[in-house]
């Protein structure tokens, strides 16, 4: 029993940590509000945010299933490097990203000549095709990561079975696979969603004009510009009562797979030959020129710019590194404390650590203004404020890797390290962190890059001196200097990838150990 | 006791220190204070006579310093405030104390109680003139032209506001009209100003709204006669960004100073290659040499900015139905 209350409290003190935190910062900006009514466009931008996410979630996942499936079943030279560098597009900043697609996508990218020397019509990237294929380009790799993570964690005896036995690969499918797809899309689906839900200027830049108006576009009007507390408070609400609904809508649908722990962790599994190779090779070429060739956008223009880099940006890198490090940290262990708690049992703990992807971050940063604010000047406290925000920010990613992992963990161990007595630190030690690695460095990794990229909080904060180094590349594009910008960007891209890259290279080298 | 002294010590140092040098606390948006801005070499100018320590806050956008402003209420450090401009100032009734202005240069009588103008410029699409030979002469040849545009959202950005007041100005109870013939000219609609000038730079449009300024940018930067700004003869909206002492300001005679130094010769003359707009007023030695290229629109609108703040709400739901079709 004492053991128990020793396993529960951490996690309920950080479940209460994050809902003071996002509630909290809601309810400061409510607090200032003189009335609460929503604005008549409020509605439409509510159907079309919930339009964009949930064709952008259901796309992301149906073509992660076989991209996922290509990638566990085929081995080919570079193969992990390219497993590796499909998480890039995800730790681009939003406009570097959206620069990149207009550069493939765009009136002179290359889908566009193609389809003028073919006289064909040209095809616009603007509108809410544009705003899901940006959603796409950001999520799939994403989801296929996770689902891969779930392929690899099928015990390799279970293949070798189903082969042994004869199974052609639809009846593997139907006893291995579907059960795992189960177990994980929902989640995954669900974390899609709500990513899309908060988007701004994804939706607001590709969606071509008033037409794709998001909650989160009414949010900063409603601060900015209109300087109405009452309705940015309420379409935060909004914002949250969505999140609550859908996950509790993917926790109902999730069924845990159960299939019992396994000696052998994955090994190469020898795919089914014939036209099921070339449908591989085909899916898989497919993803690496949509996710590539905007990156490749992002390089090309950037490389011009490198000489000629204003002075300040080596301390923008610095800052931005120490502050990715620090929340991806803190965030990690958070992360592994609540979704053992889930795994153990504590469903209630799942809707609160999902809770900050429903959080506007404009909202976030304005709650903590106005709590921060009469007792010292907020300058002081960018940094350690930014290191919060992005750790409770990115919380929800890592929670989201680690919980089906850790079900399964608990599922195939759970009661044999209760009948051993282990300690809850030895059992971390023991049994969780060697079966964890991969997705926790992964998640790591994803968590300090996207800390790297966020300024929905910094900006706020900010003095003259202490920009981190997206706040600098929006600062260059503020002022003509879009190659500088590029540059910079440039660097911030690939300073993301490098910290991202570190964290999977160590996490793949202790699983496969 | 010993930690009670120590503090009381360490007081009244700290009280000598601040009595000595004193802090001008200037609140203004993101791109004043890089080392591109104007910011350091307006500090350091200012520094160098008022005996004082100049520190800036920032805060995104003209609107966005605004709304931090309000936040903060009465309780703000902050002494200056740069960067509204009269589409935002109506709002910020009760929170600056009046200041004299000296003289200016704009086009248009300009006076406030309240606010100094320091810069200003003139809305216009800015195009490369190699590619586009005989750009549009108003908004009507505009929306009827093929050519397409990007522009920005007045509901995220001060350039979106200033296109929408334009409109207004120009073509009153027709502006719906207008934006209804627009909207298949509109490529996309971006959040902020640098999303639109760095995709038209990349070729996605032909036009964008910047500043009839933005040429002198490219020319006297990158040396690139490139682009240019479209005259449009129903006149063009100006923007003019203004300054202002807080109400609840602590050294209001520092405040004072500095908005005089503000608008004096020295940092006019740095705000046109930093800013990239038009000095409040012509710097004794003129502008610089690449600015007499630019175009002259023969008729300048502004609304005053009472009549901008009653206008807004009215005008952005106009526009956005008118773009929704």
């Amino acid at each position: 029993m004492a053991d128990r209350a020793v396993q529960i409290s951490p996690a309920f003190w950080l479940s209460l940590t994050i809902v003071a935190l996002i509630g909290g910062s809601a309810a400061m900006v409510a607090l200032r509000a003189d009335s609460f009514a929503l604005a008549p466009h409020d509605w439409a931008a509510l159907r079309f945010t919930v339009l964009q996410a949930s064709l952008s979630a259901g796309l992301s996942g149906l073509l992660a299933i076989p991209t996922a499936r290509a990638l566990f079943r085929r081995r080919f030279p570079g193969r992990d490097g390219f497993v590796r560098l499909m998480a890039a597009p995800f730790v681009l900043p939003v406009v570097v990203a959206v620069l990149g697609l207009l550069a493939v996508f765009g009136r002179n990218g290359p889908l566009n000549l193609g389809l003028a020397a073919l006289h064909l019509p040209e095809v616009s990237i603007f509108g809410l095709q544009g705003v899901v294929i940006a959603h796409v380009f950001f999520n799939l790799p994403l989801a296929t990561r996770m689902l891969l993570h779930g392929w690899q964690a099928i015990p390799a005896e279970r293949f070798r079975l189903a082969q042994s036995l004869g199974m052609p690969p639809s009846a593997q499918f139907r006893h291995l696979e579907l059960p795992l797809l189960r177990a994980q899309l929902p989640g995954i689906l669900m974390m899609i969603f709500l990513i899309c839900l908060t988007s701004f200027a994804i939706a607001l830049t590709l969606g071509g004009g008033p037409k794709a108006s998001t909650l989160e576009l009414a949010i900063y009007q409603a601060l900015r510009f209109d300087f109405d507390l009452g309705r940015a408070a309420l379409l935060a609400t909004l914002q949250f009562a969505l999140c609550a609904a859908v996950t509790l809508m993917a926790a109902r649908f999730t069924v845990a797979q159960g299939f019992g722990a396994g000696v052998a962790s994955h090994q190469v599994m020898d795919g089914p030959s014939g036209w099921r190779r070339g449908v591989d090779a085909v899916m898989l070429a497919a993803v690496a020129v949509f996710l590539m060739t905007p990156l490749l956008g992002v390089v090309v223009k950037g490389v011009p710019g490198l000489q000629d880099l204003p002075a300040g940006i080596w301390y923008a890198l610095l800052r931005s590194v120490a502050v990715a490090l620090l929340s991806a940290v803190i965030a990690t262990a958070a992360a592994v404390s609540l979704a053992q708690a889930v795994a153990k049992g504590q469903k209630w703990t799942e809707t609160v650590a999902m809770l900050p992807m429903a959080a506007s971050s404009l909202v976030l940063g304005t709650g903590l203004f106005l709590a921060l604010h009469p007792f010292l000047r907020v300058e002081t406290v960018a940094l350690p404020v930014t290191v919060v925000v992005n750790a409770t920010l990115t919380l929800p990613y890592l929670f989201r890797l680690l919980l089906p992992e850790l079900r399964q963990i608990q599922q195939d161990y759970g009661r044999l390290t209760a009948s051993l007595g282990l300690p809850p630190t030895a059992a971390l030690r023991y049994v969780v962190l060697p079966r964890l690695a991969r997705p926790l460095g992964y998640g790591t990794g994803l968590a300090a890059a996207l800390s790297m990229g966020d300024l929905g909080v910094i900006a706020l904060f900010a003095g003259d001196s202490g920009a981190t180094l997206p706040l600098l590349v929006q600062r260059l594009m503020g002022a003509y200097r879009m190659e500088q910008a590029a540059a910079a960007a440039l660097i911030l891209v690939g300073a993301s990838y490098a910290l991202f890259w570190v964290f999977d290279r160590i996490g793949s080298h202790y699983a496969d150990a | 006791m010993k930690t009670k002294l120590l503090a009381a010590g360490l007081l009244t140092i700290a009280t000598q220190v601040m009595a000595e040098t004193p802090v001008l606390t200037v609140l203004t948006y993101d791109s004043f204070t890089p080392e591109w801005g104007p910011g350091p070499a307006i500090e350091k100018g200012f520094e160098a006579t008022c005996g004082c320590d100049v520190q800036y806050v920032t805060a995104g956008d003209g609107a966005a310093v605004l709304a931090r402003l309000k936040l903060e209420g009465d309780k703000t450090d902050a002494d200056v405030v740069i960067g509204l401009d009269t589409n935002l100032t109506a709002s910020a009734e009760g929170l600056f104390a009046p200041v004299t202005a000296p003289a200016n240069t704009l086009p248009v009588p300009f006076s406030d109680a309240n606010f100094v103008p320091f810069d200003w410029g003139y809305f216009a699409f800015v195009y490369d003139n190699t590619k586009l030979k005989t750009p549009p002469k108003n908004f009507k040849e505009l929306a009827a032209s093929d050519l397409k545009i990007v522009i920005e959202d007045p509901r995220s950005s001060t350039p979106g506001l200033g296109l929408l007041m334009w409109v207004k100005a120009a073509y009153g109870d027709q502006a719906p009209q207008i934006w209804a013939d627009l909207a298949d000219n509109i490529v996309t609609v971006t959040p902020g100003w640098s999303e639109a000038y760095g995709m038209f730079l990349d070729g996605q449009a032909d036009m964008v709204l910047s500043y009839t300024t933005s040429p002198a940018y490219h020319l006297i930067a990158e040396t690139d006669a490139t682009k240019s700004a479209a005259l449009f003869d129903e006149g063009h909206y100006m923007q003019v960004e203004v300054a202002g002492k807080t109400a609840h300001t602590n050294q209001p005679a520092l405040a004072d100073a500095f908005l005089a130094y503000l608008t004096g010769d020295e940092a006019q003359t740095t705000l046109i290659t930093t800013n990239w707009m038009y000095p409040a007023t012509t710097p004794k030695a003129g502008l610089p040499k690449g600015f007499e290229t630019l175009i002259q629109p023969t008729k300048s609108l502004l609304f005053p900015a009472a009549e901008a703040e009653s206008l807004r709400g009215k005008a952005i739901e106009e526009w956005q139905t008118a773009l929704s079709k």
